[in-house]
């Protein structure tokens, strides 16, 4: 510290640092700039890349940008496997939504009233959304196995079944229904638990009016409680279909798009397109169908956050 | 003689509703909760058990084992799938609070109105699935070199755990009064010591939120390890476990099941003591 120089540049250099950690605004962009350039680099970028494969030729053995126009997305096209894909994406994450909402609501009503063990009853009703999704995927294999299939026995012993007989849970007649079993029981836990944090947030008072107006069970139900749930539902809703438009898991555990390609979605699809057979531009045409789906979602996020005065 | 039949008629109605309201509770616990059930008992079940096809499935007949579990532990690389699956982990949220903690700060205080709209553009990163992203990433990784490697998914983690993580940081900033930093730069601190010594010692409870949300986010995680690693010994559990504990046309659905079951039970009980907070930063605040 006896050099002069020195004690002016470390002193210049505590000004400049002072004169940035009380500038608010440049201080603050310096601490976002890395999430930023991270979010950007990692998310935008592979995005961008995404596009461009999809209208080039490059394998996972040849890096060969040279312009292929449309070309995927007419072999799409004309691939029936896309077709069921795309009509099965449908059917698992819309059906299994609509499910999820009738039995959302029904089970965080009966939560609401407080009984002991709640803690208990919560923590097992979380379980599949927590549980690694191939890992209970992996359980609901070991439920739908051909031989031993534990629902197949409880068939017989009601005399659904006659003692020979079984389901094929994962055939091509039922592979479709039980994968969006699954989807519900992945995400029923999400919707339940959303949908009690909405209900406990609507004041007693409201609750009581409508008793004193004379209201009965079901007009309060469905004229005061539901409305004033109406963005949380939403909420629970747009993530449940995220969840299950762009899940792979389930039909990669269960069935790897099987029997003759009649269960996969088109992430499942794009997965065994770009990965296990390595056309990376045919994998990455079928994964941007998925695209506009969810800027959808995302623009009726965004509504709902907006319409319920929180941005 | 009227009163008393009124009151055991709302008696009545009383216990119908509870009685319907435990009958609900109990029918849909029984649907979530049976996959797991079903895990444990596989898991106990000596294999002759397991393949008796006559005997009713939901009970032990014979003495429950740990035969199972030891195979697991020895027959399989398990351990090494749980050891990589908390290196990863460790490393990712490290790298999360890192850049999700400031960030957050950053949005909640600093930048002004922009930082609203910001953190909202942030977030909806999160809804951009992996399923688009896994087939460019995989050139990606394989251009750095880092095919095959756990350094792939330590790089690529935090794409999604950091977006979630600033959410939640901003609204769990935006909930502590101003009040607390303008007092400590009154008494000299600067903003970022302000930041530094005053605002994130009192966010711990909101840091560790992050902290557990992350770490979740990556034993869940599939698509990305699934399709970077191959060998056994480098495979995390939600990989490994469904992978390799298949051998050919033999399955070991006694030792998977305890896989299952070891690898989620300690996440569940951490994570159903967060999840208010988990679902107040899901709602994008829908509740107020």
């Amino acid at each position: 510290m006896s050099d002069p120089k020195t004690a002016t540049a470390a002193a210049e250099s505590a000004r400049g640092r002072k004169r940035l950690a009380d500038n608010p605004g440049r201080l603050g962009w310096l601490l976002l700039a890395p999430t930023l350039l991270y979010v950007f680099g990692l998310v935008a970028l592979p995005l961008g890349l995404s596009l461009l494969y999809s209208v080039t030729n490059v394998t996972v053995s040849r890096l060969d940008y040279s312009f292929r126009g449309l070309d995927h997305f007419r072999a799409i096209f004309q691939n029936p496997a896309f077709w069921v894909a795309l009509k099965n994406t449908f059917i698992y994450a819309i059906g299994a939504q609509v499910i999820v909402i009738i039995m959302g609501n029904v089970l965080a009503l009966a939560l609401m009233k407080n009984f002991r063990g709640k803690w208990f009853v919560r923590l097992l009703i979380l379980f599949p959304f927590v549980a690694p999704v191939s890992l209970g995927a992996l359980g609901w294999m070991w439920i739908f196995d051909p031989t031993y299939s534990v629902l197949n026995y409880m068939a017989r012993a009601v005399h659904i079944l006659g003692p020979m007989e079984r389901f094929y849970w994962l055939g091509p007649e039922l592979g479709r229904f039980s994968i969006t079993l699954v989807n519900v029981w992945r995400t029923l836990p999400l919707a339940t638990i959303i949908l009690v944090a909405g209900l406990g947030s609507i004041p007693q008072d409201i609750h009581d009016a409508a008793l004193m107006d004379g209201a009965n069970f079901w007009r309060r139900h469905f004229q005061v409680t539901l409305p004033m749930i109406t963005p949380i539902l939403m909420v629970a809703t747009l993530f449940g279909l995220v969840f299950s438009f762009t899940d792979m898991v389930v039909i990669f555990i269960l069935t790897k798009g099987g029997p003759f390609n009649t269960t996969h979605n088109l992430a499942s699809l794009a997965y065994f397109t770009g990965v296990e057979a390595g056309d990376l531009g045919e994998g990455a045409a079928i994964s941007l169908f998925l695209l506009p789906l969810l800027v959808v979602i995302a623009i009726l996020m965004l509504r709902v956050a907006r319409r319920s005065e929180v941005i | 003689m009227e009163r008393r039949a009124m009151h055991l008629k709302y008696r009545l109605r009383g216990w119908a509703a509870s009685g319907g309201q435990f009958g609900i509770v109990a029918a849909f616990t029984a649907f979530l909760a049976f996959p797991f059930y079903w895990m444990v008992i596989t898991t106990f079940k000596q294999t002759g058990d397991l393949m008796d096809k006559n005997a009713n499935p939901l009970i032990f007949h014979d003495w429950p084992t740990l035969e199972q579990l030891r195979y697991l532990f020895q027959g399989t690389e398990f351990g090494l799938w749980l050891w990589n699956t908390a290196w990863v982990g460790g490393l990712v949220v490290t790298i999360t609070v890192l850049l999700a903690v400031p960030a957050g700060y950053s949005l909640a205080r600093l930048i002004g109105p922009t930082g609203g709209s910001l953190g909202i553009g942030i977030f909806l990163t999160y809804l951009v699935p992996p399923t688009i992203l896994f087939i460019p990433f995989s050139r990606i990784i394989a251009d750095l070199g880092l095919q095959n490697s756990l350094w792939s998914l330590v790089l690529v983690y935090p794409s999604f755990t950091v977006p979630f993580c600033t959410w939640l940081m901003m609204g769990f900033f935006k909930s502590i009064p101003a009040d607390l930093e303008e007092a400590a730069m009154l008494d000299g601190y600067d903003r970022l010591q302000a930041f530094l010594r005053v605002v994130v010692p009192i966010s711990m409870s909101g840091i560790l939120t992050s902290v557990i949300f992350a770490f979740a986010l990556v034993i869940q995680e599939f698509l990305y390890a699934v399709t970077f690693v191959s060998t056994a010994t480098r495979m995390t559990v939600s990989v490994g476990v469904p992978t390799y504990a298949i051998r050919g046309d033999v399955y070991y659905w006694g030792s998977l099941m305890a896989g299952c079951i070891i690898a989620s039970v300690p996440i569940a009980i951490v994570y159903n003591i967060f999840v208010d907070r988990f679902v107040a930063g899901f709602t994008v605040g829908a509740i107020k």
